[in-house]
Protein backbone atom coordinates (compact mmCIF):
# COMPACT_ATOMS: atom_id res chain seq x y z
CA UNK A 1 0.00 0.00 0.00
CA UNK A 2 2.96 2.32 0.44
CA UNK A 3 4.51 4.39 -2.32
CA UNK A 4 8.19 5.12 -2.84
CA UNK A 5 8.98 8.80 -2.89
CA UNK A 6 12.32 10.21 -4.07
CA UNK A 7 13.73 13.31 -2.36
CA UNK A 8 16.54 15.49 -3.64
CA UNK A 9 18.54 18.25 -2.05
CA UNK A 10 18.59 21.51 -4.02
CA UNK A 11 20.19 24.85 -3.35
CA UNK A 12 17.65 27.64 -3.40
CA UNK A 13 18.92 29.58 -6.39
CA UNK A 14 17.74 30.07 -9.95
CA UNK A 15 17.98 27.12 -12.31
CA UNK A 16 18.54 24.42 -9.71
CA UNK A 17 15.19 22.69 -10.21
CA UNK A 18 15.64 22.12 -13.94
CA UNK A 19 18.70 19.88 -13.89
CA UNK A 20 17.33 16.82 -12.03
CA UNK A 21 14.02 17.01 -13.92
CA UNK A 22 15.88 17.02 -17.21
CA UNK A 23 18.01 14.09 -16.09
CA UNK A 24 14.99 11.85 -15.50
CA UNK A 25 13.11 13.19 -18.52
CA UNK A 26 16.05 12.12 -20.68
CA UNK A 27 15.43 8.56 -19.48
CA UNK A 28 11.75 8.80 -20.41
CA UNK A 29 10.58 8.75 -16.82
CA UNK A 30 7.30 10.56 -16.24
CA UNK A 31 6.67 12.41 -13.00
CA UNK A 32 3.29 11.59 -11.47
CA UNK A 33 3.50 14.39 -8.96
CA UNK A 34 6.02 16.46 -7.08
CA UNK A 35 6.30 18.81 -4.18
CA UNK A 36 8.94 21.38 -3.41
CA UNK A 37 9.69 22.39 0.16
CA UNK A 38 12.03 25.26 0.60
CA UNK A 39 13.83 27.53 3.03
CA UNK A 40 15.69 30.71 2.15
CA UNK A 41 18.84 28.73 1.60
CA UNK A 42 17.91 25.29 0.30
CA UNK A 43 15.00 23.19 -0.88
CA UNK A 44 13.88 19.58 -1.01
CA UNK A 45 12.32 18.26 -4.20
CA UNK A 46 10.02 15.28 -3.60
CA UNK A 47 9.01 13.16 -6.56
CA UNK A 48 6.58 10.35 -7.19
CA UNK A 49 7.53 8.59 -10.40
CA UNK A 50 6.55 5.32 -11.95
CA UNK A 51 10.02 3.80 -12.21
CA UNK A 52 11.39 5.07 -8.95
CA UNK A 53 14.35 2.66 -8.80
CA UNK A 54 15.51 3.64 -12.27
CA UNK A 55 14.98 7.34 -11.52
CA UNK A 56 16.95 6.99 -8.30
CA UNK A 57 19.84 5.36 -10.11
CA UNK A 58 19.84 7.99 -12.87
CA UNK A 59 19.84 10.83 -10.38
CA UNK A 60 22.52 9.31 -8.20
CA UNK A 61 24.74 8.70 -11.18
CA UNK A 62 24.31 12.36 -12.06
CA UNK A 63 25.61 13.22 -8.60
CA UNK A 64 22.47 13.97 -6.61
CA UNK A 65 21.93 12.77 -3.10
CA UNK A 66 18.63 10.90 -3.29
CA UNK A 67 16.61 9.78 -0.35
CA UNK A 68 13.93 7.10 -0.59
CA UNK A 69 10.88 7.48 1.66
CA UNK A 70 7.70 5.49 1.98
CA UNK A 71 4.59 7.64 1.71
CA UNK A 72 0.88 6.92 1.66
CA UNK A 73 -1.60 8.07 -1.01
CA UNK A 74 -5.12 8.60 0.21
CA UNK A 75 -8.21 9.11 -1.90
CA UNK A 76 -10.48 11.78 -0.41
CA UNK A 77 -13.83 13.27 -1.33
CA UNK A 78 -13.13 16.44 -3.29
CA UNK A 79 -15.57 18.68 -1.44
CA UNK A 80 -15.46 21.06 1.52
CA UNK A 81 -14.51 19.19 4.65
CA UNK A 82 -13.11 16.17 2.82
CA UNK A 83 -9.57 16.71 4.04
CA UNK A 84 -10.65 17.94 7.45
CA UNK A 85 -12.48 14.70 8.03
CA UNK A 86 -9.41 12.63 7.16
CA UNK A 87 -7.20 14.75 9.38
CA UNK A 88 -9.61 14.30 12.25
CA UNK A 89 -9.27 10.55 11.93
CA UNK A 90 -5.48 10.75 11.92
CA UNK A 91 -5.46 13.13 14.85
CA UNK A 92 -7.80 10.86 16.78
CA UNK A 93 -5.35 8.00 16.32
CA UNK A 94 -2.42 10.16 17.38
CA UNK A 95 -0.73 9.77 14.00
CA UNK A 96 1.91 12.35 13.30
CA UNK A 97 2.02 13.82 9.78
CA UNK A 98 5.53 14.91 8.81
CA UNK A 99 4.21 16.67 5.71
CA UNK A 100 1.60 16.23 2.97
CA UNK A 101 0.88 17.47 -0.51
CA UNK A 102 -1.84 17.06 -3.12
CA UNK A 103 -1.58 14.74 -6.06
CA UNK A 104 -1.79 16.57 -9.35
CA UNK A 105 -4.66 14.56 -10.72
CA UNK A 106 -8.18 13.94 -9.63
CA UNK A 107 -10.43 11.00 -10.14
CA UNK A 108 -14.07 11.93 -10.53
CA UNK A 109 -15.16 13.49 -7.28
CA UNK A 110 -12.04 12.33 -5.46
CA UNK A 111 -8.74 14.13 -4.79
CA UNK A 112 -5.58 12.25 -3.94
CA UNK A 113 -3.26 13.46 -1.22
CA UNK A 114 0.24 12.22 -0.41
CA UNK A 115 1.07 11.90 3.28
CA UNK A 116 4.45 11.43 4.92
CA UNK A 117 3.80 9.73 8.29
CA UNK A 118 6.16 8.88 11.06
CA UNK A 119 4.52 5.45 11.13
CA UNK A 120 3.06 4.71 7.68
CA UNK A 121 1.96 1.13 8.46
CA UNK A 122 -0.18 2.10 11.41
CA UNK A 123 -1.55 5.08 9.44
CA UNK A 124 -2.71 2.78 6.64
CA UNK A 125 -4.40 0.49 9.15
CA UNK A 126 -6.23 3.39 10.78
CA UNK A 127 -7.33 4.86 7.44
CA UNK A 128 -8.61 1.51 6.19
CA UNK A 129 -10.41 0.83 9.45
CA UNK A 130 -12.23 4.15 9.05
CA UNK A 131 -13.27 3.27 5.54
CA UNK A 132 -10.96 5.62 3.66
CA UNK A 133 -9.43 4.53 0.39
CA UNK A 134 -5.67 4.13 0.36
CA UNK A 135 -4.36 4.16 -3.20
CA UNK A 136 -1.55 1.73 -3.87
CA UNK A 137 1.15 2.03 -6.49
CA UNK A 138 -0.46 -0.11 -9.20
CA UNK A 139 -3.78 1.67 -8.89
CA UNK A 140 -2.05 5.05 -9.01
CA UNK A 141 -0.18 4.09 -12.15
CA UNK A 142 -3.42 2.95 -13.79
CA UNK A 143 -4.80 6.50 -13.59
CA UNK A 144 -2.04 7.99 -15.61
CA UNK A 145 -1.41 5.40 -18.24
CA UNK B 1 78.33 59.51 16.66
CA UNK B 2 75.17 57.55 16.29
CA UNK B 3 73.54 59.40 19.16
CA UNK B 4 73.83 62.63 17.18
CA UNK B 5 71.01 61.21 15.12
CA UNK B 6 68.79 61.09 18.21
CA UNK B 7 65.37 62.51 17.52
CA UNK B 8 66.09 62.92 13.85
CA UNK B 9 62.85 64.24 12.46
CA UNK B 10 63.62 62.69 9.08
CA UNK B 11 63.33 59.07 9.96
CA UNK B 12 64.03 58.67 13.59
CA UNK B 13 67.17 57.08 14.82
CA UNK B 14 67.11 55.80 18.36
CA UNK B 15 70.16 54.42 20.20
CA UNK B 16 68.29 51.15 20.47
CA UNK B 17 68.45 50.98 16.67
CA UNK B 18 72.25 50.69 16.63
CA UNK B 19 72.21 46.92 15.91
CA UNK B 20 70.19 47.63 12.78
CA UNK B 21 73.35 49.09 11.28
CA UNK B 22 75.97 46.60 12.52
CA UNK B 23 78.41 45.41 9.87
CA UNK B 24 77.44 41.91 8.74
CA UNK B 25 80.49 40.21 10.24
CA UNK B 26 79.86 41.72 13.68
CA UNK B 27 76.23 40.68 13.46
CA UNK B 28 77.19 37.06 12.69
CA UNK B 29 79.49 37.02 15.73
CA UNK B 30 76.67 38.23 17.97
CA UNK B 31 74.33 35.66 16.47
CA UNK B 32 76.70 32.72 17.00
CA UNK B 33 77.47 33.69 20.59
CA UNK B 34 73.79 34.07 21.40
CA UNK B 35 72.79 30.91 19.53
CA UNK B 36 75.20 28.81 21.57
CA UNK B 37 73.93 30.36 24.79
CA UNK B 38 70.27 29.83 24.00
CA UNK B 39 70.79 26.23 22.88
CA UNK B 40 72.67 25.52 26.10
CA UNK B 41 69.90 27.15 28.10
CA UNK B 42 67.10 25.22 26.38
CA UNK B 43 69.05 21.96 26.63
CA UNK B 44 69.53 22.44 30.34
CA UNK B 45 66.00 23.57 31.23
CA UNK B 46 63.50 22.26 28.66
CA UNK B 47 62.94 18.49 28.80
CA UNK B 48 61.32 18.25 25.35
CA UNK B 49 64.22 20.02 23.68
CA UNK B 50 66.86 18.05 25.57
CA UNK B 51 65.33 14.69 24.66
CA UNK B 52 65.12 15.67 20.98
CA UNK B 53 68.79 16.71 21.08
CA UNK B 54 69.75 13.43 22.71
CA UNK B 55 67.81 11.44 20.10
CA UNK B 56 70.05 13.04 17.50
CA UNK B 57 73.21 12.55 19.53
CA UNK B 58 73.63 16.30 19.90
CA UNK B 59 74.86 18.40 22.79
CA UNK B 60 75.14 22.20 23.01
CA UNK B 61 78.82 21.75 22.03
CA UNK B 62 77.65 20.50 18.63
CA UNK B 63 76.97 24.12 17.68
CA UNK B 64 80.26 25.46 16.42
CA UNK B 65 79.02 27.67 13.59
CA UNK B 66 75.75 29.30 12.53
CA UNK B 67 75.39 26.65 9.83
CA UNK B 68 75.23 23.98 12.57
CA UNK B 69 71.74 25.26 13.42
CA UNK B 70 70.49 23.00 10.61
CA UNK B 71 71.20 19.94 12.76
CA UNK B 72 68.85 21.10 15.50
CA UNK B 73 65.31 19.74 15.77
CA UNK B 74 62.36 21.90 14.74
CA UNK B 75 59.78 23.18 17.19
CA UNK B 76 56.18 23.29 15.97
CA UNK B 77 52.98 24.86 17.22
CA UNK B 78 51.62 21.55 18.50
CA UNK B 79 54.65 21.31 20.82
CA UNK B 80 53.24 24.33 22.67
CA UNK B 81 49.84 22.70 22.84
CA UNK B 82 51.22 19.34 23.96
CA UNK B 83 53.16 20.96 26.78
CA UNK B 84 50.31 23.32 27.75
CA UNK B 85 50.53 25.45 29.76
CA UNK B 86 54.10 25.81 31.05
CA UNK B 87 56.03 22.84 29.64
CA UNK B 88 58.44 24.79 27.44
CA UNK B 89 59.46 27.33 30.07
CA UNK B 90 63.19 27.57 30.69
CA UNK B 91 62.86 29.86 33.71
CA UNK B 92 61.29 29.24 37.10
CA UNK B 93 57.98 31.06 37.54
CA UNK B 94 59.67 33.34 40.07
CA UNK B 95 61.66 34.83 37.18
CA UNK B 96 58.65 35.14 34.87
CA UNK B 97 57.09 38.60 34.99
CA UNK B 98 54.50 38.25 32.23
CA UNK B 99 52.32 35.64 30.51
CA UNK B 100 50.48 36.09 27.23
CA UNK B 101 48.33 33.58 25.37
CA UNK B 102 46.92 33.11 21.90
CA UNK B 103 44.59 30.61 20.32
CA UNK B 104 45.95 27.20 19.37
CA UNK B 105 44.91 24.53 16.90
CA UNK B 106 42.36 22.81 19.09
CA UNK B 107 40.77 25.68 20.91
CA UNK B 108 43.23 25.50 23.79
CA UNK B 109 45.41 28.58 23.93
CA UNK B 110 49.18 28.51 23.75
CA UNK B 111 50.96 30.28 26.57
CA UNK B 112 54.11 32.38 26.25
CA UNK B 113 56.30 33.73 29.06
CA UNK B 114 58.68 36.64 29.56
CA UNK B 115 61.33 37.37 32.16
CA UNK B 116 62.13 40.99 32.96
CA UNK B 117 65.02 40.77 30.50
CA UNK B 118 62.69 39.37 27.82
CA UNK B 119 60.34 42.34 28.29
CA UNK B 120 63.34 44.65 27.87
CA UNK B 121 64.36 42.93 24.64
CA UNK B 122 60.77 43.07 23.42
CA UNK B 123 60.56 46.79 24.23
CA UNK B 124 63.83 47.32 22.37
CA UNK B 125 62.81 45.49 19.20
CA UNK B 126 59.45 47.27 19.19
CA UNK B 127 61.21 50.62 19.64
CA UNK B 128 63.41 49.67 16.67
CA UNK B 129 60.27 48.69 14.75
CA UNK B 130 58.65 52.06 15.36
CA UNK B 131 61.86 53.95 14.58
CA UNK B 132 62.17 51.96 11.38
CA UNK B 133 58.65 53.14 10.44
CA UNK B 134 59.78 56.75 10.97
CA UNK B 135 58.58 57.44 14.51
CA UNK B 136 60.66 59.36 16.97
CA UNK B 137 60.47 61.02 20.33
CA UNK B 138 57.68 63.57 20.27
CA UNK B 139 55.36 61.47 18.12
CA UNK B 140 51.90 60.83 19.52
CA UNK B 141 51.17 57.15 18.99
CA UNK B 142 47.60 55.91 19.17
CA UNK B 143 47.88 52.22 19.97
CA UNK B 144 44.71 50.53 18.71
CA UNK B 145 46.10 47.00 18.96
CA UNK B 146 44.13 45.03 21.53
CA UNK B 147 45.49 45.09 25.08
CA UNK B 148 45.26 41.89 27.07
CA UNK B 149 46.39 38.34 26.43
CA UNK B 150 47.09 39.27 22.79
CA UNK B 151 50.71 40.44 22.48
CA UNK B 152 49.96 43.30 20.05
CA UNK B 153 48.74 45.92 22.52
CA UNK B 154 51.37 45.69 25.23
CA UNK B 155 54.19 45.02 22.72
CA UNK B 156 53.52 48.26 20.84
CA UNK B 157 52.90 50.09 24.12
CA UNK B 158 56.29 49.25 25.64
CA UNK B 159 58.04 49.89 22.33
CA UNK B 160 56.46 53.32 22.01
CA UNK B 161 57.44 54.32 25.54
CA UNK B 162 61.00 53.01 25.04
CA UNK B 163 61.29 55.09 21.89
CA UNK B 164 60.12 58.15 23.81
CA UNK B 165 56.87 58.58 21.92
CA UNK B 166 53.66 59.58 23.71
CA UNK B 167 51.52 56.46 23.80
CA UNK B 168 47.72 56.56 23.89
CA UNK B 169 46.65 53.10 25.10
CA UNK B 170 43.22 53.17 23.50
CA UNK B 171 43.18 49.46 22.52
CA UNK B 172 40.81 48.21 19.78
CA UNK B 173 37.17 49.06 19.22
CA UNK B 174 34.91 52.10 19.72
CA UNK B 175 35.70 53.53 16.31
CA UNK B 176 34.00 56.89 16.84
CA UNK B 177 36.14 57.53 19.90
CA UNK B 178 39.27 56.44 17.97
CA UNK B 179 38.52 59.07 15.33
CA UNK B 180 37.74 61.76 17.89
CA UNK B 181 41.08 61.15 19.62
CA UNK B 182 43.07 61.07 16.36
CA UNK B 183 41.65 64.52 15.66
CA UNK B 184 41.62 66.09 19.13
CA UNK B 185 45.01 64.79 20.38
CA UNK B 186 46.94 65.62 17.19
CA UNK B 187 47.86 61.97 16.81
CA UNK B 188 50.80 61.57 14.41
CA UNK B 189 51.09 57.75 14.30
CA UNK B 190 48.65 54.93 14.76
CA UNK B 191 48.99 51.16 15.00
CA UNK B 192 46.33 48.48 14.57
CA UNK B 193 45.37 45.74 12.13
CA UNK B 194 45.10 46.97 8.53
CA UNK B 195 41.49 45.78 8.27
CA UNK B 196 40.50 47.77 11.33
CA UNK B 197 42.13 50.87 9.92
CA UNK B 198 40.20 50.57 6.64
CA UNK B 199 37.09 50.51 8.78
CA UNK B 200 38.29 53.67 10.56
CA UNK B 201 38.75 55.35 7.17
CA UNK B 202 35.16 54.52 6.20
CA UNK B 203 33.76 55.67 9.52
CA UNK B 204 35.79 58.89 9.48
CA UNK B 205 34.29 59.71 6.10
CA UNK B 206 30.77 59.10 7.45
CA UNK B 207 31.53 61.43 10.36
CA UNK B 208 32.80 64.10 8.00
CA UNK B 209 36.39 63.84 9.26
CA UNK B 210 39.05 64.04 6.54
CA UNK B 211 42.03 62.09 7.85
CA UNK B 212 44.24 63.59 5.15
CA UNK B 213 43.91 67.02 6.75
CA UNK B 214 44.99 65.83 10.21
CA UNK B 215 48.60 65.56 11.51
CA UNK B 216 48.44 61.75 11.27
CA UNK B 217 51.36 60.72 9.04
CA UNK B 218 52.30 57.12 9.89
CA UNK B 219 50.32 53.90 10.16
CA UNK B 220 51.93 50.75 11.56
CA UNK B 221 49.96 47.69 10.59
CA UNK B 222 50.36 44.04 11.44
CA UNK B 223 48.84 40.89 12.92
CA UNK B 224 47.28 39.82 9.61
CA UNK B 225 48.35 39.60 5.97
CA UNK B 226 47.42 42.51 3.74
CA UNK B 227 48.07 43.37 0.14
CA UNK B 228 49.92 46.17 -1.64
CA UNK B 229 46.55 47.20 -3.07
CA UNK B 230 45.26 47.70 0.43
CA UNK B 231 48.36 49.73 1.27
CA UNK B 232 47.76 52.07 -1.66
CA UNK B 233 44.14 52.47 -0.61
CA UNK B 234 45.10 53.28 2.99
CA UNK B 235 47.87 55.69 2.01
CA UNK B 236 45.67 57.57 -0.44
CA UNK B 237 42.55 57.72 1.71
CA UNK B 238 44.26 58.62 5.00
CA UNK B 239 47.18 60.67 3.66
CA UNK B 240 49.75 58.60 5.57
CA UNK B 241 52.62 56.20 4.98
CA UNK B 242 51.52 52.67 5.83
CA UNK B 243 54.11 50.18 7.10
CA UNK B 244 53.93 46.43 7.55
CA UNK B 245 55.32 44.86 10.71
CA UNK B 246 55.64 41.19 11.59
CA UNK B 247 55.72 39.12 14.71
CA UNK B 248 54.17 36.16 16.45
CA UNK B 249 53.50 35.37 20.07
CA UNK B 250 55.53 32.17 20.05
CA UNK B 251 58.67 34.17 19.20
CA UNK B 252 57.99 37.37 21.17
CA UNK B 253 54.91 39.11 19.75
CA UNK B 254 55.21 42.08 17.38
CA UNK B 255 58.81 43.20 16.90
CA UNK B 256 60.27 40.31 14.89
CA UNK B 257 60.54 42.28 11.65
CA UNK B 258 59.55 45.67 10.29
CA UNK B 259 59.48 47.64 7.10
CA UNK B 260 61.56 50.79 6.77
CA UNK B 261 61.21 53.96 4.72
CA UNK B 262 62.01 51.95 1.57
CA UNK B 263 58.87 49.77 2.01
CA UNK B 264 60.58 46.93 0.18
CA UNK B 265 60.58 44.00 2.55
CA UNK B 266 60.72 43.74 6.33
CA UNK B 267 64.05 43.92 8.18
CA UNK B 268 64.36 41.00 10.58
CA UNK B 269 65.78 41.92 13.95
CA UNK B 270 68.16 39.06 13.47
CA UNK B 271 70.43 39.90 16.39
CA UNK B 272 67.55 38.47 18.46
CA UNK B 273 65.68 36.25 16.00
CA UNK B 274 67.68 34.05 13.66
CA UNK B 275 65.83 33.40 10.38
CA UNK B 276 66.02 30.40 8.08
CA UNK B 277 63.95 29.51 5.05
CA UNK B 278 63.12 25.84 4.59
CA UNK B 279 61.22 23.69 2.16
CA UNK B 280 57.95 23.11 4.07
CA UNK B 281 57.64 19.60 2.64
CA UNK B 282 61.14 18.26 3.28
CA UNK B 283 62.38 20.55 6.06
CA UNK B 284 65.59 21.17 4.07
CA UNK B 285 67.17 24.62 4.31
CA UNK B 286 66.78 26.70 1.15
CA UNK B 287 69.34 29.17 -0.19
CA UNK B 288 68.83 32.91 0.31
CA UNK B 289 66.29 34.33 -2.09
CA UNK B 290 64.25 31.17 -2.47
CA UNK B 291 60.70 31.07 -1.24
CA UNK B 292 59.83 28.73 1.59
CA UNK B 293 58.68 28.53 5.18
CA UNK B 294 60.17 30.97 7.65
CA UNK B 295 61.82 29.28 10.64
CA UNK B 296 62.89 31.42 13.60
CA UNK B 297 65.19 30.82 16.55
CA UNK B 298 65.03 33.21 19.49
CA UNK B 299 68.66 34.09 20.21
CA UNK B 300 68.14 35.91 23.49
CA UNK B 301 64.83 34.69 24.95
CA UNK B 302 65.16 33.56 28.55
CA UNK B 303 61.75 32.40 29.77
CA UNK B 304 60.74 30.52 26.65
CA UNK B 305 63.46 29.97 24.07
CA UNK B 306 62.21 28.76 20.71
CA UNK B 307 64.65 26.72 18.69
CA UNK B 308 63.94 26.51 14.96
CA UNK B 309 60.27 27.36 15.35
CA UNK B 310 58.27 26.68 12.20
CA UNK B 311 56.12 29.78 11.62
CA UNK B 312 54.14 28.30 8.68
CA UNK B 313 54.53 31.69 7.01
CA UNK B 314 55.82 31.55 3.45
CA UNK B 315 58.37 34.18 2.42
CA UNK B 316 61.92 34.59 1.12
CA UNK B 317 64.98 36.43 2.42
CA UNK B 318 66.46 39.46 0.67
CA UNK B 319 70.19 39.79 1.25
CA UNK B 320 70.86 42.80 -0.98
CA UNK B 321 71.65 46.06 0.86
CA UNK B 322 68.63 48.22 1.63
CA UNK B 323 68.29 51.87 0.66
CA UNK B 324 67.68 52.76 4.32
CA UNK B 325 71.18 51.62 5.31
CA UNK B 326 70.12 48.88 7.69
CA UNK B 327 72.33 45.81 7.39
CA UNK B 328 69.67 43.46 8.71
CA UNK B 329 68.39 41.01 6.15
CA UNK B 330 64.87 41.55 4.91
CA UNK B 331 62.04 39.15 4.28
CA UNK B 332 59.34 39.66 1.70
CA UNK B 333 55.86 40.49 2.96
CA UNK B 334 53.91 37.42 4.00
CA UNK B 335 51.30 36.62 1.40
CA UNK B 336 50.35 33.13 2.44
CA UNK B 337 51.02 30.36 4.89
CA UNK B 338 52.07 26.77 4.41
CA UNK B 339 48.95 25.65 6.21
CA UNK B 340 45.59 27.28 5.64
CA UNK B 341 45.52 29.15 8.91
CA UNK B 342 43.77 32.48 8.71
CA UNK B 343 42.99 35.19 11.20
CA UNK B 344 39.49 36.50 11.58
CA UNK B 345 38.62 39.18 14.14
CA UNK B 346 41.92 38.50 15.88
CA UNK B 347 41.24 34.78 16.22
CA UNK B 348 43.61 32.29 14.60
CA UNK B 349 41.58 29.69 12.75
CA UNK B 350 42.81 26.46 11.22
CA UNK B 351 40.63 24.56 8.74
CA UNK B 352 41.42 21.50 10.86
CA UNK B 353 39.32 23.05 13.64
CA UNK B 354 36.38 23.38 11.27
CA UNK B 355 36.97 19.81 10.09
CA UNK B 356 36.90 18.53 13.66
CA UNK B 357 33.51 20.17 14.18
CA UNK B 358 32.06 18.81 10.94
CA UNK B 359 33.38 15.36 11.72
CA UNK B 360 31.87 15.41 15.20
CA UNK B 361 28.40 16.17 13.84
CA UNK B 362 28.37 14.12 10.65
CA UNK B 363 30.57 11.17 11.52
CA UNK B 364 32.34 11.51 8.16
CA UNK B 365 34.08 14.55 6.73
CA UNK B 366 31.99 16.19 4.03
CA UNK B 367 33.43 18.40 1.32
CA UNK B 368 33.44 21.94 2.59
CA UNK B 369 35.03 25.30 2.10
CA UNK B 370 35.42 28.42 4.15
CA UNK B 371 34.61 31.78 2.64
CA UNK B 372 35.85 34.96 4.24
CA UNK B 373 34.33 38.29 3.31
CA UNK B 374 34.47 41.79 4.66
CA UNK B 375 31.41 43.92 5.08
CA UNK B 376 31.90 47.50 6.30
CA UNK B 377 35.19 46.63 7.95
CA UNK B 378 33.76 43.58 9.70
CA UNK B 379 35.10 40.18 8.76
CA UNK B 380 32.54 37.45 8.17
CA UNK B 381 33.04 33.74 7.88
CA UNK B 382 30.78 31.36 6.00
CA UNK B 383 31.20 27.60 5.77
CA UNK B 384 29.72 25.77 2.79
CA UNK B 385 29.11 22.09 3.39
CA UNK B 386 28.06 19.61 0.74
CA UNK B 387 25.05 17.53 1.69
CA UNK B 388 25.92 13.85 2.09
CA UNK B 389 23.58 10.85 2.00
CA UNK B 390 24.28 10.42 5.73
CA UNK B 391 22.64 13.68 6.69
CA UNK B 392 20.17 14.19 3.88
CA UNK B 393 16.54 13.86 4.81
CA UNK B 394 13.26 14.48 3.03
CA UNK B 395 12.22 16.66 5.97
CA UNK B 396 13.08 20.36 6.12
CA UNK B 397 13.25 20.33 9.89
CA UNK B 398 15.84 17.55 9.92
CA UNK B 399 18.06 19.46 7.49
CA UNK B 400 17.67 22.69 9.44
CA UNK B 401 18.69 20.75 12.54
CA UNK B 402 21.82 19.52 10.79
CA UNK B 403 22.63 23.04 9.69
CA UNK B 404 22.19 24.40 13.20
CA UNK B 405 24.22 21.62 14.78
CA UNK B 406 27.08 22.14 12.31
CA UNK B 407 27.09 25.90 12.90
CA UNK B 408 26.99 25.48 16.66
CA UNK B 409 29.80 22.93 16.66
CA UNK B 410 32.03 25.31 14.68
CA UNK B 411 31.07 28.32 16.78
CA UNK B 412 31.74 26.36 19.93
CA UNK B 413 35.31 25.55 18.85
CA UNK B 414 36.18 28.93 17.32
CA UNK B 415 34.16 31.28 19.50
CA UNK B 416 33.04 33.31 16.49
CA UNK B 417 29.79 33.36 14.58
CA UNK B 418 29.67 31.54 11.26
CA UNK B 419 27.08 31.38 8.55
CA UNK B 420 26.59 27.76 7.58
CA UNK B 421 25.28 26.95 4.12
CA UNK B 422 24.30 23.51 2.91
CA UNK B 423 25.20 23.11 -0.75
CA UNK B 424 24.52 20.46 -3.37
CA UNK B 425 26.76 17.43 -3.64
CA UNK B 426 29.70 17.86 -6.03
CA UNK B 427 29.08 21.60 -6.23
CA UNK B 428 32.36 22.59 -4.56
CA UNK B 429 35.42 22.58 -6.79
CA UNK B 430 37.73 19.60 -6.40
CA UNK B 431 41.41 20.24 -6.79
CA UNK B 432 44.13 17.94 -8.02
CA UNK B 433 46.47 18.50 -5.13
CA UNK B 434 45.81 20.03 -1.77
CA UNK B 435 42.20 21.11 -1.47
CA UNK B 436 41.71 24.82 -1.38
CA UNK B 437 39.61 25.05 1.75
CA UNK B 438 39.76 28.76 2.35
CA UNK B 439 38.53 31.43 -0.06
CA UNK B 440 39.58 34.79 1.29
CA UNK B 441 37.68 37.61 -0.39
CA UNK B 442 38.37 40.16 2.31
CA UNK B 443 40.81 42.23 0.31
CA UNK B 444 39.00 42.08 -3.01
CA UNK B 445 38.13 45.38 -4.59
CA UNK B 446 40.61 47.22 -2.40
Amino acid sequence: MKLQQLSLFLENRPGRLGAPLEAIAAEGINILTLSLADTAQFGILRLIVREWDKAKRVLEEAGWVVNLTEVVAVDLLDRPGGLAQALKILEGANLNIEYMYAFSLRRGDKAILIFRFEDPDRAIQVLLDKGLHVVDGDELMSFVS
Amino acid sequence: MLTELWNDAEGGFHPASAPDFLPGSALREVQLRRLRAVVARAYKNVALFRSRMEERGLTPESIQSLADIQHLPFTVKTDLRDTYPFGLFASPMSDVVRLHASSGTTGKPIVVAYTREDVEVWSEVMARTLASCGLHRGDILQNAFGYGLFTGGLGAHYGGETLGATVIPISGGNTDRQIMIIRDFNVSALCCTPSYFTHMIERARELGVDLRELPLRIGIFGAEPWTDGMRRHIEAEAGIKAYDIYGLSEIIGPGVASECSAQEGLHLFEDHFYPEIIDPETGEALPDGEEGELVLTTLSKKAMPMIRYRTRDITSLITEPCACGRTLRRMRRIGRRSDDMFIIRGVNVFPSQVEAALLAVEGTLPHYRIILTRDQGLDRMAVEVEVTPEVFSDKIKALEDVRTRLAQAIEHILGIRVELRLVEPRSLARSEGKAKRVIDRRNEGK
